[in-house]
């Protein structure tokens, strides 16, 4: 059967309808992927037999009378969530081959939930990256131009949806990585706010940003994953205990009434004319639709990507120590000493990107560097979230750019990380203030490539930020 | 010239948890390399940690007990260095919002009593156990994990036999708490000594030499002892010291060094993204401040003034928690004036049992309500002291009341008069030499007839009843 139209909400009326079973469903996916996935490259593995396995026993249960969302829905997973039993290689030679042993968070709820693993995603290695070229497997190819990037480091979850060999996936989120990816493909990313979502099981880059994440077709697709990920997690210290609201419910309020913030500094020189174009259009919508459009601003903007850049690669520079080569993972063939084991199995392991990444984190954190760096980057970011908390008195919803341009050419950033660095200006603060964020389409460029917008709420504003973005795609379609 | 010596102790406490620090694998000790694991104590990608509530929870009983200001809002950071016994190569410690500040401990020296200060106590995360087998090691995680309390004094201790007495006395409150088993042999107790000497007269300290993971308060006693020898010998040899970690030989009885300070590691501490603080509420500190346990210094006093017995008898009681609980348990079920006959029974008969099969209290059969009976039977004369002391050692290896034994026997005391004077003259009628050397004078000899008597009556008589009977016959 022909998937690429389908939705998780299209699929689960047709399986309710028992118009097709989970098995023609994943039967479908499964398809699809072997048709063309050789050319866009979004999946590192398929595990076709277990798929069709976990779909015969959500049938299984359809016919004895069970129902919800994901049952028997195939979902993609980004290649840095572990589940059990499968590859988890965070796109890097460091696990390649390797088999995780037990199932994140948001696995065993995606699978209580009756899901389908449709097949595990490519990425820039451990999720550094915004262009998924970093990945050391394959770079994945945007499908509405094959010449250029999906995005990253989400960017295999964003190319299955927009190829059409992929209903819906999950992505994780530290710097942008679900709605840049989203915006390039064209789809729809959801960043939850920090603690909505486990990261248990959730390979780490950088612990006090990763959120994982819905990335779909619709709105309301994100609203329904979400709701099987969110919620506290006894494995997960920083999950919020607060109620997980019901999410779909709140898609229908419509943008009447509701207070949209315009940062300023989200709206300058530097972005591409296109790209705003779309964004200024998305605005008189939302007017038009009865939304009242507020100037605002976050002065600590500017300081965003460097307290980023200073933050991530510290936390990163610890959080992949553990790869060592002594339990798992890639070991250097004939070490000398324990220590020589270290050095060789890392440099031989990890990518260019990544090993730039420790670096940088090590040096913020050494003796003597550490309050001029990490110290004061921890400072800045403290008045960044207090920016925010100033701009929410103002409105409801903030309203930006994704990215500074559309998906731009494979290899044009490659040779240039600052210039990469700079691509996620707008996407890093949301991290930074542990706010929820959503990447939706608003346009397509001359050359055929989708623009997003992206919409900003507060932290566990999730119910509102849905239903903004659900209106604005209903003023579209 | 004269040579001061300064001592700091930092020592690594387990704490008495069901299970690790961050994860809910056992703790059992001595099992099969790595089969107490899991993906969160073995550092797998995506494995988050969980703060084990007991542990904070014993630390700051620790830090109650040891006089600690308890920080209501604490913080763990990454300690962060490659090595295979740290699967995360990352140790998780708290560097700088420590759960207990300050606080101390009073020790006994030959100067009168003296206060060790402690500077804070912190909680951290074992290392795994590193075994090393010729041609390659292997690692074992089952130790890894193990919620440690890092107890680190101020650099007031004098002398390795002050170093000694701080041990000693900490090791009696933790246990005395609850908080550890405090036992050396499993290595639930283990401690970095810092020395370093300086010519008397002189006040800033002298260089400092860190002495790691001492395991036993022999070795600690010995390495301290060879470390101000050879610091002295390279002080009065115009030899400079150099700040440096060095480990202790016991089998070549010295210290050897194993970094330089120049060498020393840059940890790059930072706070733990992946935990959340600490925070503890003035109610939650209370309530735990309420469940603490006496101090053994205290405890004695209490005991002595409570039941009455001597200062030599309280000490001995009370530097051992269980001796302690099941003495006052006892005491509480007799007669108020009976608490010097009670310690009297415990320190002497209950003790020789112990020592003898070298059991803990806990470990034998004999109960609080035992004992009581069996000193009340022979307060009430019931029984003669040599028939409970006879009674004692079955309690104490089969338990059972004694009161229930006596009956069942029959060795209930002989107190009726007639019997026993009938005794009494049977006594004197077969050894008339020893009537006549009474009559002359010879006194003692009425103890010979107690004696008869007893035989006699196979034990059982009333001691003191015999005795007033064999006064009055012989006088007669
Ligand atoms: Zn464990």
């Amino acid at each position: 059967m022909n998937i690429e139209n389908l939705t998780i909400c299209t699929a689960a009326e047709g399986l309710r309808k028992r118009a097709f079973s989970s098995v023609e469903l994943t039967q479908g996916v499964l398809d699809a992927i072997q048709q063309k996935d050789g050319q866009i490259n979004a999946y590192l593995t398929v595990d076709a037999e277990g798929a069709l396995k976990q779909a015969t026993a959500a049938d299984a249960a359809r016919f004895a009378g069970q129902d919800g969302d994901l049952l028997g829905i195939p979902i993609a997973i980004k290649d840095i969530i572990n589940v059990e039993g499968q590859p988890c290689t965070c796109a890097s030679k460091m696990l390649e081959g390797y088999v995780s042993p037990y199932d994140a968070t948001v696995a065993a709820r995606l699978r209580s939930a009756g899901a389908v693993f449709a097949g595990r995603t490519n990425m820039d290695e451990f999720a550094m990256g915004s262009s998924t070229e970093n990945s050391a497997f394959k770079s994945t190819c945007n499908p509405h131009d094959l010449s250029r990037v999906p995005g990253g480091s989400s960017g295999g979850s964003a190319a299955a949806i927009a190829a059409g060999t992929a209903l819906a996936a999950l992505g994780t989120d530290t710097g942008g990585s679900i709605r840049q990816p989203a915006s390039f493909c064209g789809c729809v990313g959801l960043k939850p706010s920090y603690g909505r979502v486990s990261r248990y099981g959730v390979t780490a880059y950088a612990s006090s940003l990763d959120q994982v994440g819905p990335m779909t077709k619709t709105v309301e697709d994100a609203a329904i994953l979400l709701q099987a990920l969110a919620g506290v997690d006894a494995h997960d210290g920083t999950t919020s205990p607060a109620e997980v609201p019901d999410y779909r419910a709140a898609l229908a309020g419509g943008l009447k009434g509701l207070r949209i913030g315009l940062p300023k500094e989200y709206f300058i020189d530097g972005t591409d004319p296109e790209v705003m174009v779309h964004i200024r259009k998305a605005i008189d919508d939302c007017a038009k639709a009865g939304a009242e459009i507020v100037d605002v601003s976050l002065p600590h903007t500017e300081y965003a990507t460097a307290v980023y850049y200073i933050i991530a690669t510290a936390e990163a520079s610890a959080n992949l120590a553990r790869f060592d080569g002594v339990r798992y993972g890639h070991r250097t063939a004939a070490p000398e000493s324990v220590f020589d084991l270290y050095a060789k199995s890392r440099a031989e392991g990890f990518g260019t990107e990544v090993k730039r990444r420790i670096i940088l984190g090590t040096y913020v954190l050494s003796s003597g560097y550490y309050d001029a760096y990490y110290g004061r980057a921890q400072k800045a970011r403290t008045l960044i979230r207090q920016d925010f908390t100033t701009a929410f008195k103002q409105c409801d919803v903030l309203l930006t750019p994704v990215a500074p341009t559309a998906a731009y050419k494979r290899g044009e950033a490659t040779d240039d990380p600052l210039k990469m660095y700079l691509g996620d200006i707008f996407t890093v603060p949301a991290n930074l203030g542990g706010l929820c964020a959503l990447s939706v389409p608003c346009g397509m460029t001359h050359d055929r490539l989708p623009v997003g917008l992206q919409l900003l709420g507060p932290a566990f504003g999730e119910p509102t930020l849905l239903r903004v973005g659900a209106g604005y795609e209903r003023l579209r379609s | 010239m004269k040579y001061l010596t300064t001592i700091g102790l930092e020592t690594h406490v387990q704490l008495k948890t069901a299970t690790k620090m961050f994860c809910s694998c056992s703790l059992k000790f001595g099992e099969e390399p790595n089969t107490n694991i899991c993906p969160v104590c073995l550092g797998y990608p995506g494995a988050l940690p969980v703060a084990n509530r007991e542990a904070i929870k014993l630390t700051v009983l620790s830090g109650l007990m040891l006089g600690c200001t308890i920080n209501k809002h604490s913080t763990f950071d990454r300690k962060n260095y490659f090595y295979p016994d740290m699967a995360k190569d990352y140790q998780i410690t708290q560097n700088t919002h420590p759960l207990c500040l300050g606080g101390g401990i009073t020790i006994q020296t030959p100067n009168g009593p003296k206060l060790i200060r402690i500077n804070h106590i912190h909680l951290e995360e074992d290392a795994a156990k590193i075994n090393h087998y010729g041609q390659f090691s292997g690692v074992d995680y089952n130790r890894g994990g193990t919620p440690l309390m890092e107890i680190v004094s101020e650099p007031d201790l004098s002398s390795q036999d002050e170093a000694m007495a701080y041990l000693q006395a900490l090791k009696q409150i933790l246990v005395y708490a609850g908080v550890s088993d405090c036992n050396l042999e499993e290595g639930n107790m283990r401690s970095d000594v810092n020395v370093s000497i300086r010519p008397e007269g002189q006040t800033t300290l002298g260089t400092k030499v860190e002495i790691k993971n001492m395991n036993t308060f022999k070795g600690i006693y010995a390495a301290a002892t060879y470390e101000i020898a050879r610091q002295t010998y390279a002080l009065t040899h115009g030899k400079a010291l150099v700040q440096e970690t060095r480990r202790w030989d016991p089998d070549a009885n010295e210290t050897q060094s194993m970094r330089s300070k120049e060498n020393a590691h840059d940890y790059r501490y930072f706070p733990e993204p992946d935990l959340v603080p600490i925070a503890l509420s003035d109610e939650q500190i209370a309530e735990w401040r309420s469940s603490l346990p006496e101090l053994p210094s205290a405890r004695r006093i209490r005991m002595m003034e409570e039941y009455g017995i001597p200062e030599y008898d309280a000490g001995v009681l009370a530097d051992a928690r269980e001796n302690a609980d099941f003495f006052e348990a006892t005491a509480r079920l007799c007669e108020k004036q009976l608490g010097k006959i009670v310690s009297n029974w415990f320190m002497v008969e209950v003790m020789r049992l112990l020592s003898e099969t070298g059991k803990a209290i806990g470990a034998c059969a004999l109960t609080p309500a035992a004992l009581a009976e069996l000193i009340t039977l022979a307060d009430q004369r019931v029984i003669n002291g040599p028939t409970a002391k006879e009674l004692l050692p079955e309690l104490f290896e089969k338990g059972g009341m004694p009161k229930a034994l006596v009956e069942a026997r029959g060795l209930g005391q002989v107190s009726d008069t007639s019997a026993l004077e009938a005794f009494v003259q049977q006594a004197i009628a077969s050894n008339p030499k020893s009537v006549e050397d009474y009559k002359a004078g010879k006194k003692a000899a009425a103890g010979y007839f107690v004696g008869q008597v007893m035989k006699l009556s196979k034990g059982k008589a009333d001691p003191k009843l015999v005795g007033e009977l064999v006064a009055r016959a012989l006088e007669q």
